[in-house]
């Protein structure tokens, strides 16, 4: 994976996902290495996002590494006019792997064709952020001792959310059952459900999220946003059907692990995070150890 | 009489390029596709011609003009049923279809209103997916899907 950008979680194959998943591991043990001494990792965020740049910096910063970069578009050249390839080729001048987010699809495969350095896409629009289905992989490896024969539920807006529809497809190869939880305008698209009948796997739909609760190993709560509804009456109607409460959680397996890619608005009751079942917050931290992982193999050092 | 010539003089190429079975509803996108309204040469076509094979058909005669494979495979993607002849001094020379491309470069926009290559100066590039004779084509940037519904030619 040395010199390799990752834009699509497809770019890797599946024993190449698993390999950083291995190696994340060991950065989970020992979290603070020099081995980024001499490195500079640029950061380029065309659009704030706060959380996956904190992630990164504090990946790049435990292993030694300099940053150098911008948090928004409006406070760089961008807001005058430069190309993204222009931007690209200068900053790639100054170092050795650009970390980038951009509100366009498609702009970090772009920039990894314009650009000789290593691009790790922190998110291209609405289209891809591999490093989250990643650290998505490795949360559920961890807390279930394996990525194989795993029963998981996707609850909530399974339309929209790229985050959902990039695990499901990285989980089609290890004989995944699906349990697709959503309001009936927010079903999983038919070309996402493909990857699954392609693998030879099974997918149940649901409406009502009780009805999955004891059967799932993963449960994978994601937001639904008022704006995804052409009729708001619609929203009013379903936004209170898919929160999650402790009490739903009583008869929940004893390896049930609860996730989410925060931020969360309210489909997670703040009580649920006392509850030894609620993992979300140690799958973010999970991110810093899957993004040292990747920074590492990318620039060769391990 | 007057008919009678016009079909003459469409007819009778000399030297150039006919391209025959065209769906009647996709003409004028191969004719976009060819760019053949900023050719100089003198081009005539016929639409809604009856057809054996295929209903109703389109067709187009270009003097003095011959394609490229690769230019007149571009077609493919709205026109699979075309066939190409190449004329010299009144004769056949030449006869065959259009091959759908595998890969189709900077002449199809991307349909997505947020893909990087409708916003900067990025040519686009898409794999051509046959999905049960329908001809998608998947961006190789933003990774969605145009269709022929969706198709723009640049
Ligand atoms: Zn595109």
């Amino acid at each position: 994976m040395k010199n390799r950008s990752l834009i699509s979680i497809n770019d890797y194959s599946k024993e190449e996902q698993l390999k950083i998943l291995d190696l994340a591991e060991g950065f989970e043990k020992n979290p603070r290495q020099n081995i980024l001494n001499n490195k500079v990792i640029a950061t380029l965020f065309f659009e704030p996002s706060t959380r996956t740049r904190l992630s990164f910096e504090s990946a790049i910063s435990q292993l030694g590494g300099k940053i150098i970069g911008f948090t928004d578009a409006a406070s760089s050249s961008v807001s005058k006019g430069e190309t993204l390839m222009d931007t690209i080729k200068t900053v790639a001048n100054y170092s050795d792997l650009i970390v980038m987010r951009h509100p366009l699809d498609g702009s970090s495969r772009w920039a990894s064709e314009v650009a000789d350095v290593p691009i790790i896409n922190a998110g291209d629009g609405a289209n891809q952020h591999p490093t989250q289905c990643l650290l998505d992989m490795y949360s559920i490896r961890k807390t279930q001792g394996s990525l194989d024969n795993i029963h998981i539920a996707f609850v909530g807006d399974l339309k929209y959310g790229r985050t959902v529809h990039s695990l499901v497809i990285a989980l089609s190869q290890f004989n995944t059952t699906f349990h697709l939880v959503s309001p009936d305008e927010l079903k999983l698209p038919s070309a996402v459900k493909k990857y699954i009948k392609d693998a030879g796997l099974n997918y149940h739909q649901y409406t009502d999220m009780n009805e999955v609760m004891d059967k799932v190993d993963i449960l994978y709560m994601t937001r639904i946003q008022k704006e995804r509804f052409a009729d708001p009456i619609e929203y009013e109607k379903v936004k209170n059907s898919y929160i999650l409460k402790n009490e739903m959680m009583e008869n929940t397996k004893e390896n049930m692990r609860v996730l989410h890619p925060l931020p969360r608005v309210n489909e997670i009751e703040e009580a649920v995070d006392q509850n030894p079942k609620a993992y979300y917050f140690q799958q973010a931290l999970n991110g810093v150890y899957v993004r040292e992982a990747l920074l590492a193999s990318t620039l060769g050092l391990i | 009489m007057e008919n009678k010539r016009t079909e003459l003089k469409v007819s009778a190429l000399e030297n150039g390029s006919v391209i025959d079975h065209i769906p009647a509803t996709s003409l004028f996108q191969a004719i976009r596709i060819l760019k053949l309204d900023e050719l100089d040469n003198q081009v005539y076509f016929g639409t809604n011609l009856r057809s054996d094979k295929f209903g109703s058909k389109g067709i187009i005669k270009i003097r003095d003009k011959y394609f490229k494979k690769e230019e007149i495979n571009k077609i493919a993607l709205v026109a699979p049923t075309a066939t190409i002849i190449e004329i010299k001094d009144y004769e056949v020379v030449k006869k065959g279809k259009v091959d759908t491309p595998k890969v189709v470069e900077n002449f199809v926009k991307c349909f997505n209103p947020k893909c990087i290559t409708n916003h900067q100066h990025v040519p686009t590039k898409f794999t051509v997916i046959n999905d049960g004779g329908a001809l998608k084509l998947r961006c190789r940037y933003c990774e969605k899907t145009t269709t022929q519904a969706t198709m723009e030619f640049k």
